[in-house]
Order: structure tokens, then C-alpha cells, then sequence
């Protein structure tokens, strides 16, 4: 098989067997230059789109990076014990720190998660199984449409229609603001955790008896359910930094209080009042709650994946 | 519920004759049923009846209807949106899609196994087994009872053995073949007096295949068996009698033997020797 690979004159006879010996003809090896050329350009347009890509991705971390090293520059150095256990002090005084704000945040997610999570799930169980349905589409699609409310406007319907006929600022008020913000997101995430969940085991279900809400809520539910928590993490870290709906809501609060028919403080508000106070000790505490409020975020994203990945593992009883 | 399910005197053998006269019982008749899906017409004007305490395979090829037909006898196929139903199955005499039957209620007696292994993967092993237990509100068993309960489904599927270590595990960790012996243990934690198989084997591997086939063989001393398979020899092995379907329409059930040799319908025998399909 020697005779393959080497030299051939143009009136090189053809020899059993008959392997292929034609000299590439002027059309096949024009063809072949193309194909050179043609590879040579895509060499460069890949090094050029990888390039650019990676970019892209450096860029699309870096305000992330840069905000959290300014916050820790700025802010750090605030944080100390009485940050998280005292409230603040008077204007001008030293000290003090944000510890009611931080309390004020938790009972703000726990309430807007109270209201917000059955809905949103309930919500997203119903489009799950009523897919192509008028209703379910007009649902999807109104709830997408909330989902892009400016918070802002959130803020002012939640003043027109709980805070004046309550007569004051509430956290409850607040809660129910952040709560209706989740709900949108928290629709539509157990609506793709759900239709993720196969069809052979919601039929393997109803095959052993099961009824349709037993399979809905035991079988199909429960397999979502990491995908639904994970949603849900998603949704509390949105509202976790909410400003706007707070400040027609919950006002803010310089003292301690827990209480849902009480003005409360929050972290947002609180790093709002103090970012536009004239006291530099002031500025650099809001820098600390920033700092605070990113790692309370983070540290939710961090359980968020932790539950991702969990996903069709064991469960449990 | 008995924690010893009362069972047939074991054959010395597995090709020792059966008593005739349970033979003759029947446990399932299928009458003119037709089965749609919107406007299309799946099944025709199927009858058919399944013995009790034989293993009746369905052959024919692919979309003659004949896991639909399945679907129909415990109304699995109404759970699709626009599917529908015309005709009677009886379940002992009772029509099942009467008024006022309860499908719920069917799918407790006629339990079914699907193509793919379907474990419920939040579940452990144990409760897998026990999951369709978990349902019978005030007849549910204790938890001992349970316990031997799927003990039994367990030693009956031949997992007992691989699995009685783990059972808290989660039964996503099983191989495919001990998913598919779940799924079948499962089914006959409740008791059903008649078990459908839609090509259980269908996603495994001859290892597994041939023990979920021993299985069934098993299954006949004390219910009703359906098997849907796209496998002729595999129904010649298992089966007691068999049914070929064509085009939604019954060409002809016979003895498994007697179709296998000297089917009746010239379309038999052309599916058989290969001809088509």
C-alpha cells in the first residue's frame, strides 16, 4: 500500500486494485484552495468572537467586584459588635449601629414571604397543570406583565390602598407590598419547576389511585420542590433590597420594633437615611449596611444553589 | 389487610398444568370498546376478555393501538385531555366506566407498570412500595403491617434481597431493572386483581428483562396479567394466550402456542414470520 502515498506522474496507468489515483483535477484542488482559505479566515473570526465573548464576561462581573471592594473599603471598618447589636444614635453622635434595621429586614421577608410564597406557588401549580387554558394564558401573561412593575409603583398602590384606610405606616402594609413582588417570579419559577417534573410520574401516580390534587401536591409538588426553594430564595433576594415600596410602606423606624402594625426599619431605608444625612459617621455606616445587606443577599444565592443541586437527590420522609 | 397473601398451592414445576376450572374464571371483559383522542379513532370496537390467573400478551405493531387498549382498562386514558372512550369493560361483571364508578377506585384493583421505570425519586425505597398504601385514608395499614407488606411485594419481585439493606435509600440509586421491579412491587403492595404491563421491558437491558418475564410468569398464580410488548418472543415465553392488534381492530387472540404456530388470520401470520410491522 506503499504506492498510495507516494509520487505519481500524470501517465501513471491505473493499477489493480482500484484504489484512487486521479490527480485532483484544476477544479478540485481550486476547491481545496477555497477550503484552505475559508478555514484560515474562520480560524481568525473564532479567536476574534472568543475574545470578544470573554470580554464580555469579564466586564459583565466586574461592577460586582468593584461595588463589593469600594463597600469593604468604605464600610468595613463600621463593622464591629454594636453594628449588629445596637440601634443607631442620635445625628452627630458616635457609635451605634443598625441592628434593629437588620431586624426589621427578617420580619419584613418572613411576612412578604408569608403572603407571597402560597400565592406565588399556589399560582404556579395551577398554570403547571391548566396549561393552554384561556384563563391560565391570561395569568401567565398578567403576571409576567407584574413582574415588570416598577417597584415604585408597587410602593404607591400599597400607600393608596393599605396605608390610608390603616391610617398609619405599617410593616404589615410593607410586607404585603414586597410579598405581592414575589409573587410574579414565584409563579413562574414553579411553573417550569413543575412542567420539568415528567409526565410518566405523575401517571405513575394516578395509575396507583392516587387523586389528581393527591398527585398535584405528593408527587409532583415534592419533586419540584428544590427547583420551587431555589425560586423562592431567587425572590427574597430581590425584595431583600426593595427601597421604593418601603418608603410609602413601613417609613422606617429609629427604635426597636417587631410589631407588623408598628413602622419598622429596614435595611434599604435605613442605608438611605443615612447615605443622605450630612454626618460622614453616618455615610460610613450606610456603607457598612450595604455591605450587610449585599452579604445577606449572597448568603441566600450561596443556599439558593445549595438547594439546586440537591435536586432529585434523596428527599427523605 | 393480610400480611401473608393467600396464595395458590406452589406447581412442582412452572409448566405444570394449572386447575382448569380457575381458567374459566373471567376477571376482565372488553366489550366493542372504542378509544379516541379527539377525532381519531385508536382502538375500534375491541372485545376481548382476560382470564383470571393467565397472562395475556398484546402484540402488533407500533401504534395498532395496543397500549392504548391497555390504558383503557384501568381509565388511564382518560387522564389525556380530549382522550374518550365508547363501549364497557367489565371488572368481575362490573362495568367500570359505568356511572358513578369511581376511576380512582379502578386504578386501586387494576394496577399498572409503564414502558420506563418510574420511581418516585423523593420517596425511599420502603416508601415507594408503600406509596400507593399511603391512600386508603381509613383502611391504611399500620406501620408494621406495612412493613410486611412491602416486605412481601419486595420477595415476590426478587429485590428483597439487593434491597432489604437499604430501604431508607432513595430509590433513585436502584439500576434500571430494580427501578422497573419497584415499580412492579409497587403495584402489588395493593393487591390489584389485575396487573397491566405496557412493555415493561422495553428500557432494559436481557439481564433484567429476563427476571421482570420470570416475574410475570410468577404473577399468574394469583391474578390477572396484560402484557403489552412489541417483543414476540417475549410473549411467547410469558404468555398464556395471545392478542394480535392491527390498526386499533383485534385481528385475533388464540392460545400463545396456537397463534404462534398456526395463527387463523393471514395478517397473523405475516406479523409473525416478519413480513411486516
Amino acid at each position: 500500500m506503499t504506492d498510495i502515498n507516494a509520487p505519481r506522474g500524470p501517465a501513471s496507468p491505473p493499477k489493480p486494485p482500484p484504489v484512487r489515483t486521479a490527480r485532483p483535477s484544476v477544479m478540485q484542488r481550486a476547491a481545496a484552495e477555497r477550503t484552505q482559505t475559508t478555514i484560515g479566515r474562520r480560524r481568525v473570526v473564532n479567536v476574534v468572537m472568543v475574545g470578544v465573548t470573554f470580554g464580555a464576561a469579564i466586564l459583565a462581573t466586574l461592577p460586582l467586584i468593584f461595588i463589593l471592594g469600594h463597600l469593604i473599603a468604605a464600610g468595613a471598618s463600621s463593622i464591629n459588635v454594636d453594628f449588629f447589636t445596637k440601634i443607631p444614635k442620635p445625628p452627630g453622635e458616635a457609635g451605634g449601629g443598625m441592628a434593629n434595621a437588620m431586624v426589621g429586614t427578617l420580619v419584613l421577608i418572613l411576612a412578604a414571604s408569608a403572603f407571597g410564597l402560597p400565592i406565588g406557588i399556589g399560582a404556579g401549580l395551577y398554570l403547571a397543570e391548566n396549561r393552554g387554558t384561556h384563563l391560565a394564558n391570561a395569568v401567565r401573561f398578567l403576571s409576567d406583565v407584574l413582574n415588570g412593575l416598577p417597584s415604585i409603583v408597587m410602593g404607591i398602590f400599597a400607600w393608596q390602598f393599605l396605608v390610608k384606610p390603616m391610617g398609619k405606616f405599617t410593616a404589615l402594609a410593607g410586607g404585603i407590598a414586597l410579598g405581592a413582588m414575589m409573587i410574579p417570579l414565584v409563579t413562574r419559577t414553579t411553573e417550569e419547576m413543575i412542567r420539568i417534573v415528567p409526565v410518566s410520574l405523575r401517571e405513575a401516580a394516578l395509575a396507583l389511585g392516587y387523586s389528581r390534587w393527591r398527585t398535584s401536591l405528593v408527587v409532583v409538588l415534592r419533586t419540584a420542590l428544590p427547583g420551587i426553594v431555589t425560586g423562592a430564595l431567587v425572590a427574597v433576594s430581590r425584595i431583600a433590597g426593595e427601597t421604593a415600596p418601603l418608603l410609602f410602606t413601613v417609613l422606617g423606624n429609629q427604635y426597636w420594633s417587631a410589631s407588623l402594625r408598628e413602622p419598622i426599619a429596614a435595611l434599604p431605608l435605613q442605608i438611605f437615611n443615612f447615605a443622605i444625612s450630612p454626618y460622614d459617621q453616618q455615610h460610613t455606616l450606610a456603607w457598612a449596611g450595604a455591605l450587610v445587606l449585599i452579604g445577606i443577599v449572597l448568603i441566600i444565592s450561596l443556599a439558593a444553589r445549595f438547594a439546586t443541586r440537591s435536586r432529585f437527590g434523596l428527599g427523605g420522609d | 389487610m393480610a400480611t401473608e397473601p393467600p396464595r395458590a398451592p406452589v406447581p412442582t414445576a412452572v409448566t405444570a398444568p394449572r386447575p382448569a376450572a380457575s381458567t374459566e374464571r373471567r376477571r376482565l371483559e372488553v366489550a366493542s370498546l372504542s378509544a379516541y383522542y379527539g377525532h381519531a379513532e385508536i382502538v375500534r370496537g375491541v372485545s376481548i376478555t382476560f382470564r383470571d390467573r393467565e397472562v395475556t400478551a398484546i402484540i402488533g405493531p407500533s401504534g395498532c393501538g395496543k397500549s392504548t387498549l391497555l390504558r383503557c382498562l384501568n381509565r388511564m386514558h382518560e387522564t389525556v385531555p380530549t382522550a374518550h372512550v365508547a363501549g364497557s369493560v367489565s371488572l368481575d361483571g362490573r362495568d367500570i366506566y359505568a356511572k358513578g364508578v369511581n376511576a380512582i377506585e379502578v386504578r386501586r384493583h387494576v394496577g399498572m407498570v409503564f414502558q420506563r421505570p418510574t420511581p418516585f425519586p423523593t420517596m425511599s425505597i420502603r416508601d415507594n412500595v408503600a406509596a400507593g398504601l399511603q391512600i386508603l385514608g381509613r383502611h391504611k395499614p399500620s406501620r408494621t403491617e406495612t412493613d410486611h407488606i412491602v416486605e412481601d411485594a419486595l420477595r415476590r419481585t426478587a429485590l428483597w434481597d439487593e434491597v432489604s439493606n437499604r430501604l431508607k435509600d432513595s430509590a433513585i440509586g436502584l439500576s434500571g431493572g430494580q427501578q422497573q421491579r419497584l415499580c412492579i412491587a409497587r403495584a402489588l403492595a395493593t393487591r390489584p386483581a389485575v396487573l397491566l404491563l405496557d412493555e415493561p421491558t422495553a428500557s432494559l437491558d436481557p439481564i433484567s428483562t429476563q427476571k421482570v418475564e420470570e416475574l410475570v410468569y410468577e404473577l399468574r398464580r394469583d391474578m390477572t396479567v396484560v402484557i403489552v410488548t412489541h417483543n414476540m418472543q417475549q410473549a411467547a415465553r410469558v404468555s398464556d394466550r395471545t392478542a394480535f392488534m392491527l390498526t386499533g381492530e383485534l385481528v385475533e387472540i388464540a392460545a400463545t402456542n396456537t397463534l404462534f404456530t398456526t395463527p387463523s388470520d393471514s395478517r397473523t401470520e405475516a406479523y409473525i414470520t416478519g413480513r411486516f410491522g
